[in-house]
């Protein structure tokens, strides 16, 4: 058996600034440059963290690797070192076959060009040869189900049409190697099976898969072989069964509860530390199943350091199974309009019942102050805790006496009015 | 045993063997590494994606075409109104000199490569920033987009000869056989065009005022290539000051061909020449070297 990938201490580093704004505005650089000048301060100071760090590993053709880690633990960066986007800070690797991603299926679809225009634009984009594309056309076209809108611009497409036709083209791609970021794979829940179906197409004719993913049944079930990454380190790398456990029961599991016992340690800055996060139900006790009819609520121990900061408030982010934001929300009282004295606080955020639809939820926290045009975390952690809201079907739920899954990111139970005419 | 594996591999799809040796091995095999300290222009890289740079520019050209209304005529409408407005303001009131050609057709024949020049700037230049979904997620030779943005406005400036070859008719001038030599000083224009873009569209990933700053740009600019005035009728000294601009001598030199008007001189020219070659690589320069951030920071 021969090699499809090796990386040797791939490394990339990034630099806080280029991750936080995405584009700054010259006036900005200069006044920053005019900064340091009257600071005498002549060194560029970023603040860098390195988003993968020596990450090295082989992967045989034909064998199907998954990569789970926390968010930020530099899943997505690896994929991107892989397709080229971007290039490693250090280290190296070497793919062998023709790459192709689910990443990108749709890019460069052009909404005024017709279907006929766009798959042969795409494919170029995917790095097909004009003839190629041209063998695959029908089969392609065929596949789509678009036949009768081929000609038509695909800004009259529905989406679901123009998902189908994108994905006809990366079908037809034919990669020896298939790199598949479920975490950036945009679409609907159709989209998603549909390349995971793909995936699992491709790896049982022997092509070599390497696929990130936040679902760790999706991944124990594919998955020959996985990587955890934690904060860009290769930590384990074994039989899929043997990491997605010791993941589960280590940084990724359910954990409703999070203390963070080191003040020093703890996440946070100069202001703020954050203390502890829980998931409670109304009674003030910890969870790890939320009733859907019931609130849940996300606490927040946080500690002030010193006085005169920025007024801060407490945020929560909700994340579903497929990493949907569900909402960001911020406790907005007045109490936090001014910087809050030094001491110990306990914040909890009351999510009402009936508003989540059921699966698992993953809690991001923080203790933010304004920072136009964006909130400025001073303390916060990714992933903080998490919680499965259930619905125990006894018919007063927004499922009524339906059994099966309701989509959607929210589940609200709405008030219907009726009249008879 | 390694070594082996790198070329062939035993049961390869059928689909693979059409293709041709040159291509696999270039598909085979890729080496990821870090930014090299000294960026290089990979030719044989670009030659390898030359399908998708004639895709990239006939997305450009079929979409312009298609989203406006009136469409192919804004390629002649442009360059004409200004051309009309130019003989009034310049021309009557302001009595340019016109190398004692008529001013319409002076500064018409002036006008296209000077348009070509400013549109191929202004839309090369936006090319990475507007093409922000590709830059994010496919790989492929990035300089590919300004390229693109610099083949697009050709398309325009065919159209607008048309109008030209009336107006030769209408004032019954002749070309000279100088006119053959009229493509390689538009593919100074271009190589000029593509220099400046290749370093603006760079900077445009990083800070978004470019878009601001090249209209005002191209303005000044177009005063400073004798697009309204014979640059020959000004003192010797800002001529030779004036022959840094490249598109000084494209301009003169379009005008020897089309209009039989006096040739650009060698020493201006070879200037001209020497300022296009340092703007490109320049911007090649710079270009290579943000081109590794460009995912990151776009």
């Amino acid at each position: 058996m021969s090699v499809a990938i090796v990386t040797e201490r791939l490394s990339k580093q990034y630099r806080i600034g280029e991750l936080q704004s995405t584009y700054g505005t010259l006036r900005d650089s200069l006044t920053a440059a005019a900064r340091r000048l009257a600071r005498r301060d002549h060194g560029v100071h970023y603040e860098e963290i390195w988003a993968l760090r020596d990450v090295s590993f082989e992967v045989q053709e034909g064998e199907v690797l998954g990569v789970i880690g926390r968010n930020g633990a530099g899943k997505s960066t690896l994929l991107k070192i892989l397709t080229r986007i971007t290039t490693p800070t250090s280290g190296r690797a070497e793919i062998r076959g023709r790459v192709g991603s689910l990443l990108e299926v749709g890019t460069g679809f052009h909404p005024e060009l017709t279907g006929r225009e766009n798959v042969l634009l795409n494919g170029s984009v995917l790095g097909m040869k004009r003839r190629e594309i041209q063998r695959k056309f029908a089969e392609i076209v065929e596949f789509s189900g678009v036949e009768q809108f081929i000609d038509t611009p695909v800004k009259r497409y529905s989406s679901g049409m123009s998902v189908r036709l994108a994905f006809a083209v990366a079908a037809h791609l034919e990669p020896e190697i298939l790199l598949v970021d479920e975490v950036l794979a945009v679409g609907d829940a159709e989209f998603q099976r549909r390349c995971l179906g793909r995936m699992e197409d491709l790896s049982e004719s022997g092509r070599t898969v390497v696929f990130v993913s936040h679902q760790m049944q999706a991944v124990a079930q594919l998955c020959d072989r996985v990587i955890l990454l934690q904060k860009g380190s290769a930590v384990l790398d074994g039989p899929s069964s043997d990491v997605v456990a010791h993941y589960l029961q280590t940084v990724g599991g359910s954990s409703s509860v999070r203390a963070w016992a080191d003040l020093e340690t703890a996440p946070g800055d100069d202001l703020v530390r954050l203390r502890a996060a829980r998931v409670v139900d109304e009674n003030g006790d910890t969870v790890d199943a939320a009733d859907v009819r019931y609130p849940v609520g996300i606490e927040i121990a946080f500690t002030v350091l010193r006085s005169g900061g920025a007024s801060l408030f407490p945020k929560i982010k909700l994340y579903d199974m497929r990493r949907n934001v569900v909402f960001n929300a911020m406790d907005t009282s007045p109490r936090w309009r001014r910087p809050a004295a030094p001491g110990e606080y306990v914040s909890t955020a009351w999510i009402p019942g009936n508003l989540l639809n059921e699966g698992l939820m993953s809690v991001d926290v923080s203790v933010c102050s304004i920072g136009a045009p964006k909130l400025h975390p001073h303390a916060g952690s990714n992933d903080a805790v998490s919680f499965h809201v259930q619905d125990l079907g006894e018919g007063d739920s927004a499922k009524g006496s339906f059994t099966g899954q309701l989509q959607g990111v929210v589940r609200p139970l709405l008030e219907w009015t009726i009249e008879e005419r | 045993m390694a070594d082996t594996e790198l070329e062939v591999r035993d049961g390869v799809p059928a689909h693979e063997t059409e293709r041709s040796q040159r291509a696999q091995r270039i598909d085979r095999v890729t080496v990821i590494k870090p930014a090299p300290r000294w960026p290089h222009l990979d030719l044989r890289e670009l030659w390898h994606y030359r399908e998708l740079l004639a895709r990239l520019a006939w997305r450009d050209i079929a979409v312009r075409y298609k989203q406006t209304s009136i469409g192919v005529a804004w390629a002649i409408l442009q360059p004409f109104l200004t051309m009309v407005v130019f003989t009034f303001v310049f021309g009557r009131f302001a009595n340019f000199p016109s190398k004692d050609v008529p001013y319409p057709i002076f500064v018409y024949s002036a006008l296209l490569p000077w348009t070509y020049f400013a549109s191929s700037v202004a839309l090369a230049s936006s090319s990475l920033v507007s093409n922000r979904g590709l830059v994010t997620k496919v790989y492929f030779p990035r300089i590919l987009l300004p390229l693109a943005g610099v083949t697009v406005p050709i398309v325009d400036f065919v159209l607008a000869l048309s109008v030209l070859f009336g107006m030769m008719v209408w004032f019954s001038t002749w070309p000279s056989l100088a006119i053959f030599l009229a493509p390689l000083f538009l593919a100074m224009a271009l190589i000029a065009a593509l220099g400046v873009a290749l370093f603006l569209s760079a900077v445009n990933v990083r800070y978004r005022d470019v878009p601001y700053a090249i209209p005002f740009l191209m303005q000044i600019w177009l005063y400073l290539s004798g697009v309204v005035y014979a640059i020959s009728a000004l003192p010797e000294r800002w001529q030779w000051l004036l022959a840094l601009n490249p598109m000084t001598t494209v301009i003169s030199g379009f005008q020897w061909g089309v209009l039989g008007t006096a040739p650009p001189e060698l020493g201006k020219s070879l200037v001209g020449v020497a300022a296009t070659a340092v703007f490109v690589v320049v911007g090649l320069w710079y270009f290579r070297r943000s081109e590794p951030r460009f995912a990151d920071t776009i």
